[in-house]
């Protein structure tokens, strides 16, 4: 035991004192924090970036309708549309509205013209304000002759309504605000962040024994120690450079973020921001994009996370997530260590790793589906699969629809599953570091399986 | 008494027999060498009496006790193919390896001290091991697997990658631990370290042993009283002087001046030939070829062929 623990002990240090270890953990949040401080400015300062449309309004209901929205300013002019189009370079604006007589028999004949292709933001709200206002014109001639005191235009204000709809978990302690697309992309984060774990420390488990091989260290070393414990204290060794990792990830991601929104968002900024989100909403019925962004907004934003944490069990969760996270890792990384064992190069590596591969792949993709429907068949039984669990379950969790017992089940299966691949591993691992210059199969790895000791 | 006792060891791997009861025993304090051409089954003999594979059929004994855990402290091993982190520290390194054949830290690294002092290599302590040349990864190789102070020493092929001033290094650091009471198995093919160094030897072929014993008395056994005469003189009157029961093998110039060698009957003795010889040339040197090592080994091998 004690020849377990000076392996691990190696293979902790040698790791952790590396560049590029503390190079991965301090730009993983920073990157985070990066990200989250960018949001915000984008929203701040998506104002600034003004367009103007010169607009030829044939039809003259518009001129004096159309001056500003949003971050478009209109410029009626009265020249012919051809004219305006030689002018385009001499003159400093971004694109030409051009509204023909026409318009209100035939909505579809209104023409931008541009020299870049403009985003579907501009023409979405291009089309929102000459919508709103042929909507208006119709709607005066319509009330021409309805009597004020009974429908009045401003009512129409009155009308307009914008449904948010919150939702509120039924929960032991009460009614709590959740959140669906909190939850959702919480869980996908957890089940994603352990695929990409489980792979990155998987593969560096592999990348250890074949350098081991091919420097013939492990020849010396094999006098000293049994082949398992070799195996063993290296796949625990890296588990642990993995956890701590994500532990500084996770106490750096917190001090960053805080710095972040303590520099960015103090009061007046969160106002500001609410602001702007708020005052383009009443400017004018949100485009389809907007409405899009302002979901994906608001489910990045504070509040969304904030609701979503708090309906979910932190304990348990963060609880299943080590669990998984260990459970997982030990799973894969005995398999990868086997795989390490058979090859004699990096670049024999590929067709062995495919198998590997494949699983994990196939936990992300149910992942991503589970987002849409956490109720899906494939995730419900790709929770209890070992390969898949880690991932899949982590997704489940947040959605709080897991019986104990189906947890259960899940970890036990995964405990099964990663002493089963451990005993194999170990068997392959045992052969395959003393064999050289032989192709190796897979046929020939089952061969080892049963070799005696 | 016998340090290691090997006893009808025999192993198969899946597509042929690798030894083939083979038994032998090395002296307490001995050098031993374990000879035999590529192939011959001499890594597999040598893993087993390492515990890192296990024989189908018979056992091996340390020092009266059926190999256990408990031995592999006390054996050193440097294989053939060896190597170590490339990444990682000499000193460092140093040790690790130390620790893993079960020294504690403090001791491990006082003795390494010694060592690196010993050999000069002071200033490498903290240098990568990438960063040294062949020889010198050799010389820390060799001090990895001594620095524990074993009762046992294997040592495969030990002298590859040294240039002549470092291999003697080695041969001596060798001799001194034998006369500390060291028991050190060598196995090579460069025949001249084994005849400077060995005390005893066996020698495997195609999975079987064919020869062991002290080297003293195998020589002995190929002795095949030829002589080799250096005189000056004509080859005819050195023809002349020999009678019946001599058979003359080769009688060439020789830098300056002639040499024969003869190969004389059974019950001759020496000084019959010398003085068979003497009225016919003038006789410069005289002795007797005892086979080498190298010359048994071919002429053993051969045989089996």
């Amino acid at each position: 035991m004690n020849k377990i623990w000076l392996i691990i002990q190696r293979e902790y240090l040698t790791r952790v004192k590396k560049k590029s270890f503390i190079l991965m953990t301090i730009l993983g949040p920073l990157l985070i924090g990066g990200l989250y401080a960018f949001g915000f400015y984008m929203i701040i300062s998506s104002g600034n970036s003004i367009s103007k449309i010169k607009l030829i309004d044939e039809s003259g209901m518009f001129s004096s309708k159309l001056s500003k929205s949003g971050n478009m300013i209109f410029e009626p002019d009265t020249m012919p549309v051809a004219t305006a189009m030689e002018m385009f370079d001499q003159e400093t604006y971004d694109g030409i509205l051009y509204i023909p007589k026409e318009i209100l028999e035939n909505p579809g004949s209104a023409l931008f013209y541009a020299k870049k292709q403009p985003g579907i933001d501009v023409i979405d709200r291009m089309e929102n304000q000459v919508e709103k206002e042929i909507e208006d014109i119709k709607l005066n001639r319509a009330l021409v002759n309805v009597d004020p005191k009974v429908f009045d235009k401003s009512m129409l204000k009155q009308i307009k309504t914008r449904v948010d709809i919150q939702t509120k978990l039924l929960t032991e302690d009460g009614i709590e605000d959740s959140s669906s697309s909190g939850t959702s992309i919480i869980g996908f984060a957890g089940g994603l962040f352990m695929f990409i774990f489980t792979f990155l420390y998987g593969v560096q488990v592999m990348r250890g024994v074949i350098e081991e091989k091919t420097s013939r260290i492990v020849e010396v070393i094999i006098s000293s120690v049994k082949p398992f414990q070799l195996m063993m204290g290296k796949i625990i060794g890296i588990a642990l450079v993995g956890l701590t990792q994500f532990l500084l990830w996770i106490i750096l991601s917190f001090v960053v973020t805080s710095f972040v929104t303590m520099a960015v968002g103090d009061k007046d900024m969160q106002k500001t921001v609410q602001q702007k989100m708020m005052h383009e909403d009443q400017d004018d019925q949100p485009s389809r994009t907007e409405i899009k962004t302002k979901q994906v907004e608001s489910a990045g934003g504070i509040n969304e996370y904030r609701k979503a944490i708090g309906s979910l069990p932190l304990v348990k969760i963060i609880a299943c997530f080590l669990f998984y996270f260990l459970g997982g890792y030990l799973f894969y990384a005995s398999l990868f260590a086997a795989i390490g064992s058979a090859i004699d190069s990096e670049t024999d590596t590929q067709q062995f790793m495919m198998p590997l591969t494949m699983p994990l792949m196939l936990g992300y993709f149910a992942a991503v589906s589970m987002m849409n429907n956490p109720e899906s068949p494939y995730g419900y039984w790709l929770s209890f699969v070992p390969f898949t669990s880690p991932i899949v379950m982590m997704v489940r969790l947040p959605f709080g629809n897991v019986p104990g017992y189906e947890l259960f089940i899940s970890m036990l299966l995964l405990v099964i599953g990663f002493l089963t691949t451990t005993w194999i591993a170990s068997k392959i691992y045992r052969t395959g570091i003393l064999m050289y210059g032989k192709k190796v199969t897979w046929r020939e790895l089952g061969k080892w399986l049963f070799y005696k000791s | 008494m016998a340090l290691l006792s090997i006893q009808h060891i025999t192993k198969n791997y899946a597509s042929h027999k690798a030894l083939d009861d083979v038994s032998m025993e090395i002296p307490k304090g001995s050098v031993f060498g374990l000879l035999g051409p590529n192939g011959a089954g001499k890594t597999s003999l040598i893993r087993i009496v390492n515990q890192i594979t296990g024989p189908d059929e018979g056992q091996v004994l340390f020092d009266g006790q059926p190999l256990s855990e408990t031995h592999i402290n006390k054996i050193g091993y440097l294989p053939e193919e060896r190597g170590l982190y490339k990444k990682m520290e000499v000193g460092e390194q140093a040790l690790y390896l130390a620790q893993l054949k079960g020294m504690n830290r403090a001791d491990a690294l006082a003795k390494l001290k010694v060592w690196f002092e010993k050999f000069e290599i002071k200033q490498w302590w903290r240098k990568k091991i990438e960063e040294l040349s062949k020889g010198m990864q050799q010389k820390i190789q060799f001090i990895v697997t001594v620095i524990h102070e074993p009762q046992l020493l294997i040592l495969d092929e030990p002298f590859t990658g040294f240039d002549p001033i470092n291999a003697n290094l080695i041969k001596d650091e060798l001799l001194a631990m034998c006369s500390r009471g060291t028991t050190i198995i060598l196995s090579t093919h460069r025949m001249e370290s084994v005849e400077e160094l060995c005390s005893h030897i066996a020698l495997i072929n195609k999975s079987k042993k064919i020869l062991d014993g002290s080297v003293k008395d195998i020589r002995k056994q190929f002795k095949s009283n030829t002589y080799e005469i250096d005189y000056s003189g004509t080859q005819v009157g050195f023809v002349n002087g020999l009678w019946a029961g001599y058979t003359l093998l080769n009688n060439e110039p020789h830098d300056g001046f002639m040499r024969a060698t003869v190969k004389a009957a059974g019950d001759q003795t020496t000084n019959d030939l010398l003085q068979a010889l003497l009225p016919q040339v003038h006789i410069i040197g005289f002795r007797e070829v005892i086979p080498g090592m190298n010359d048994i080994f071919i002429s053993m091998v051969e045989s089996a062929a």
